[in-house]
């Protein structure tokens, strides 16, 4: 049982511990943790965040988030010794810091869910924890006087029926702030706003203190990569080693940033740990996301290739209806305004398509409508541009299909999310074409009515391809490439085998400070094609190099048995496996 | 976008040519006037006055770096696009215009560091290169409206559908001013088919790309596209004050009084079609059809009466009120209410065309447009290049007085230009400096005597 000692002491406590309010996270607190602590606490809290996203991702209303933010909390972050809630929500939230700060994706999807997070558990406080929290903002903001208001009575009554809140009376508090730190209140014009300040009721305070938290940990996450990239080197850490040792806690001096950001960062066991947890990041986040689709070379060779001429025959047997949708649209005006553009060719990105076959699928359209030289005029760039040779040559990934629920098509614009930007006849004729019997399309109309946009294309898929799709749509691409594995079912075990497994080969071979570095996570196995059968590499695993620790991981081999399947050597992960399943 | 301006090309110009097509000269647009129009009227001074924001003057608190981190992009001859240059002066500036003569002038952000050295940050790794300020800028297009016009299409504008812009101005003019609280708000006429506004308050120059999108959602009630048939939803029991205000104020009146009749929305089957389909209740859309398929002679103009019809139809509570309550309203917003491009407004990165500039398929200055006398804003008589260079001409021999512009037509709106925006803006940019700087002395002050 290793104890991580941390070598400071824990700050007074503060004065309103009586009231019990969320923590601000604000800086690391000095607690001993268990290792194994450590891990769980971080894995717990990683399904908390997850199922949110999941939720949001379905387009849940505010009171279904509510009530499940509420039940994934009290699954998750429960701890029999009542001392420990607090420490483990805290705790938690440092180790998922560490291990999210690393790509500016990973903080993206770990900001937001936090947030969220932390939105609905505001919610659940009493007013007055809610007002003392507000406090520790230290907010300038005064609740708006009982003259003011009624200079304002009536518009502030007109948006409360506007939004479907009860008539706002004189006893009721609204601060004035200015719109710019409720930029979701104005944006669905939940608020009045007057010469450049927002009343915000007492009931919506949650989005200002949300502004601020958010506007606390995306700094301080920036901050913990750009201070855990410079530690993450062995040399660094043996210095601060000698450093901390020889200081008193009071003279930390310049180390005292180093020291909040990797405040348990004192054994080489930690490492170990921390890289795991962001192997299983990165795994999950490999499999839940797909940002990976299109510009990572991680995927399967077997379907990673369509030429222009299987084009028109994949797109109507594989492609998800808001690519179809625009497919289609192409072929029949020979256009599409930007945004169809930008929506489609990254999809055909992922596909595979390859830039010069692009180019050429492009070109044959639009000149029949603008002329050969226009296009290579105007329109060549962009292309070019989303397969990263022009401009800042950038690799742009297809969108997801979040991304593309949330769009705003306007006039002329057919990009978007058939089941949330169309009208009920297009969509019902659209998915009718597509060949969903009317059983079916009755299930997926009722899933648009209830905003489960994702959840409407997963039926749809299953309804097209006759078999269930468990994990449920949630890109463009995956969609693509599910159906095409069922179309080429005689690869789809071993490919999907391959998949999970692949974050973990790729680690072999390298010594694990290295391994450490994110590029060394996503790299890929060899992949050998044999005889016409995908075949994997027996890649054994450094067991020294890799786990130098007490942990579980056993050997990894993966043999090609008979006919193409994985027979034997499925990847045996002990209880991390176990975890992974869960998440 | 592109597509549109090239299939109406010149052909479709014509209305342009009935008002001013001047015999003498043939084209509106070459580039042997705009070399002259850069070299005599082009208000050098005035723009970079402007994107200095107060920082080119004495003052301890100027940041003499700051327009020289200002992006302008140029568009040459056949759409060949230089961007991420920079100027540190207004020579510079008024001599790289003159030797390159570009057909289109575009203002981008501030960077954090100089645009026209970004290659040699980018190598030092870390994000350095990256906008700081940018005016909140909106671009409305008239080709947007296409579904609810029909005197002209795509590029093209007459004098029926150009209130279409006059009264986006309205709207969003008075919501920055009363709801935003921004002062320094420029509108300029984008040279063909629709207009531009630019928000120079030093708030609205610092917000956030969320910010602004938060803003731009605010404005947002059009939400239709090609594949649904409701273009605009207005739900809740009541309506936002700003929503009400811009209906009862602009939207409403102009729909009964102008539009009905300019746009003769009701006078045949397909036209009135279109509004049935926004109606949710099939029994009240029967009703109406039945009334308008029998031809009945009438003295009124028949927009109105079938306008009245259906106002009594659905208000008349023979209906099931649910859906139908907000009916009316949605029909107004749809036809009037402003449609904006979303994406230029969201992301500071966003290139906008400078003022001043000549818009090469119509040859009319991006002149700008007074939001208070906007009715009388006539998009076919702002001057063109042609003109601007027949009244230098007419000018002859009274040459080196103080400015070319004056003998032109273009005097008006430069000197509105700088009357209206630019003085009242660099006052308030100083007095914006004078207090940001006392309030530091006074710090540094108090934390001297501590």
């Amino acid at each position: 049982m290793e104890i991580v000692k941390p070598q400071w002491k824990k700050p007074s406590p503060s004065a309103n511990d009586a009231v019990s309010t969320l923590p601000l996270y604000r800086s690391a607190p000095s607690l001993e943790v268990r290792l194994e602590d450590f891990e769980l606490y971080a894995i717990d809290r990683l399904r908390v965040l997850k199922g949110i996203s999941d939720g949001l991702s379905r387009g849940k209303r505010p009171e279904e988030m509510e009530k499940l933010v509420k039940d994934l909390w009290k699954a998750n972050m429960r701890h029999p010794l009542q001392s420990e809630v607090t420490n483990k929500d805290i705790i938690s939230h440092f180790v998922l810091r560490l291990v999210y700060c690393r790509t500016e994706e990973l903080r993206k999807w770990f900001l937001s869910n936090e947030i969220a997070l932390f939105r609905y558990r505001f919610q659940l406080l009493s007013l007055e924890a809610q007002r003392l929290l507000m406090a520790e903002f230290d907010l300038p903001y005064k609740p708006v006087t009982t003259a003011e208001f009624e200079g304002v009575k009536e518009k502030l009554q007109l948006v409360a029926r506007s939004i479907g809140l009860s008539k706002p009376t004189a006893s009721d508090i609204f601060y004035k702030v200015p719109f710019e730190e409720v930029p979701e209140l104005v944006a669905g014009r939940r608020v009045f706003i007057y010469k450049g300040y927002a009343y915000v009721a007492m009931t919506q305070v949650v989005s200002l203190v949300a502004t601020q938290f958010r506007g606390l940990l995306s700094k301080a996450l920036v901050l913990t990569n750009s201070l855990t990239l410079n530690i993450l080197c062995l040399q660094k850490v043996d210095i601060y080693h000698q450093r901390t040792r020889e200081g008193s806690p009071n003279s930390r001096g310049s180390w005292k940033p180093y020291a909040q950001a990797i405040w348990v960062l004192t054994s080489l066991r930690f490492f170990v740990t921390l890289y795991k947890l962001i192997s299983v990041v990165f795994r999950s986040h490999g499999q839940v996301n797909h940002e990976e689709y299109g510009s990572h070379p991680s995927q399967p060779k077997e379907f990673a290739e369509v030429s222009i001429k299987d084009i028109d025959q994949v797109a109507k047997s594989s492609f998800p209806p808001c690519m179809r949708h625009l497919f289609e649209k192409l072929r029949e005006d020979h256009h599409l305004k930007h945004g169809g553009r930008m929506q489609l060719g990254l999809f055909l990105k992922g596909v595979g398509l390859k830039l010069d076959d692009a180019l050429a699928f492009w070109k044959a359209e639009f000149s029949q409508k603008v002329g050969a030289e226009r296009f290579d005029k105007e329109y060549a760039y962009s292309i070019r541009h989303n397969y990263g040779r022009e401009g800042k040559r950038t690799d742009y990934t297809p969108y997801s299909c979040q991304k593309i629920i949330s769009s705003t098509p306007g006039v002329g614009d057919h990009h978007g999310c058939p089941y949330r930007h169309f009208s009920e006849e297009n969509l019902r004729a659209a998915l009718g074409r597509m060949g969903v019997n009317s059983g079916a399309l009755e299930n997926v109309m009722d899933k648009v009515q209830n905003r489960h946009y994702q959840l409407a294309c997963t039926l749809t898929f299953e309804s097209i391809h006759g078999s269930s799709h468990d994990a449920g749509i949630n890109h463009p691409n995956q969609y693509f490439s599910d159906s095409q594995k069922i179309f080429k079912s005689k690869w789809s075990a071993a490919l999907s085998n391959l998949m999970l497994c692949s974050p973990l080969l790729c680690s072999c071979g390298k010594s694990w400070p290295q391994a450490l570095s994110l590029e060394a996570c996503v790299s890929v196995p060899q992949i050998f094609k044999s005889r016409g059968r995908s075949s994997l590499k027996t890649i054994p695993l450094d067991k020294e190099n890799l786990w130098a620790t007490d942990s579980t991981f056993t050997y990894i081999g993966l043999c090609n048995g008979k006919d193409g399947r994985i027979s034997n050597g499925k990847p045996k992960i002990g209880w991390l496996e176990d975890i992974l399943r869960g998440i | 976008m592109a597509i549109e301006e090239s299939e109406n090309g010149r052909e479709d110009m014509s209305i342009d040519g009935q008002k001013h097509g001047n015999v003498a000269v043939p084209d509106e647009f070459n580039v042997n006037y705009l070399k002259l129009y850069y070299a005599k009227l082009f208000p050098y001074a005035d723009m970079f006055k402007w994107m200095s924001y107060g920082n080119d003057g004495k003052h301890p608190a100027c940041d003499k770096y700051y327009i020289g981190r200002r992006e302008f992009s140029f568009t040459l001859e056949n759409d060949i696009y230089i961007r991420y240059q920079s100027f540190n002066n207004v020579v510079q500036f008024e001599n790289s215009v003159k030797e390159k003569c570009p057909f289109k002038i575009d203002i981008g952000p501030v960077y954090s560091v100089d645009p026209a050295k970004k290659n040699a940050y980018a190598q030092s790794g870390d994000n350095v290169f990256t906008p700081v300020e940018r005016e909140l800028i909106f671009d409305i297009d008239i080709s947007d409206y296409d579904d609810v016009r029909y005197c002209c299409s795509g590029a093209d504008v007459c004098l029926k559908c150009w209130p279409l812009m006059t009264i986006a101005i309205k709207v969003i003019d008075t919501a920055l001013r009363d709801d935003f609280g921004f002062k320094h708000v420029l509108w300029v006429y984008s040279g063909r088919r629709g207009v531009h506004c630019w928000v120079c308050d030093g708030k609205a120059r610092r917000l956030t790309n969320e910010q602004r999108a938060a803003i731009a959602e605010y404005f947002r009630v059009y939400k239709g596209n090609e594949n649904s048939s409701k273009k605009v939803s207005l739900t809740g029991p009541a309506l936002h004050p700003f929503l009400v205000r811009s209906y009862s104020e602009v939207l409403e009146r102009f729909f009964e009084t102008r539009l009905l009749f300019s746009q003769n929305i009701f006078s045949t089957e397909d036209r009135y079609e279109k509004i049935l389909e926004m109606i949710p209740d099939s029994s009240a859309t029967s009703d109406l059809r039945g009334k308008w398929q029998t031809k009945r002679g009438s003295k009124e103009d028949i927009n109105v009466v079938r306008w009245e019809q259906l106002k009594n139809t659905l208000q008349s509570g023979k209906y099931k009120p649910q859906g139908l309550r907000r009916c009316v309203e949605e029909i107004v917003f749809s036809f009037t209410y402003p449609r904006l491009d979303m994406e230029v407004s969201r992301h500071m990165n966003h290139l906008l065309k400078a003022p001043f500039c000549v818009h090469p398929k119509t040859g009319r200055v991006c002149v700008p447009i007074d939001p208070n006398n906007c009715d009388e804003f006539d998009p076919t008589a702002v001057p063109t290049l042609s003109q601007l260079f027949e009244e230098l001409n007419m000018g002859g021999t009274r040459a080196y007085d103080d400015d070319e512009w004056d003998r032109t037509s273009l005097g008006q709106s430069i000197s509105f230009f700088r009357s209206s925006f630019l003085q009242p803006l660099l006052k308030s940019c100083k007095e914006e400096m004078e207090s940001s700087y006392n309030a530091k002395l006074q710090q540094s002050k108090s934390s001297l005597s501590w």
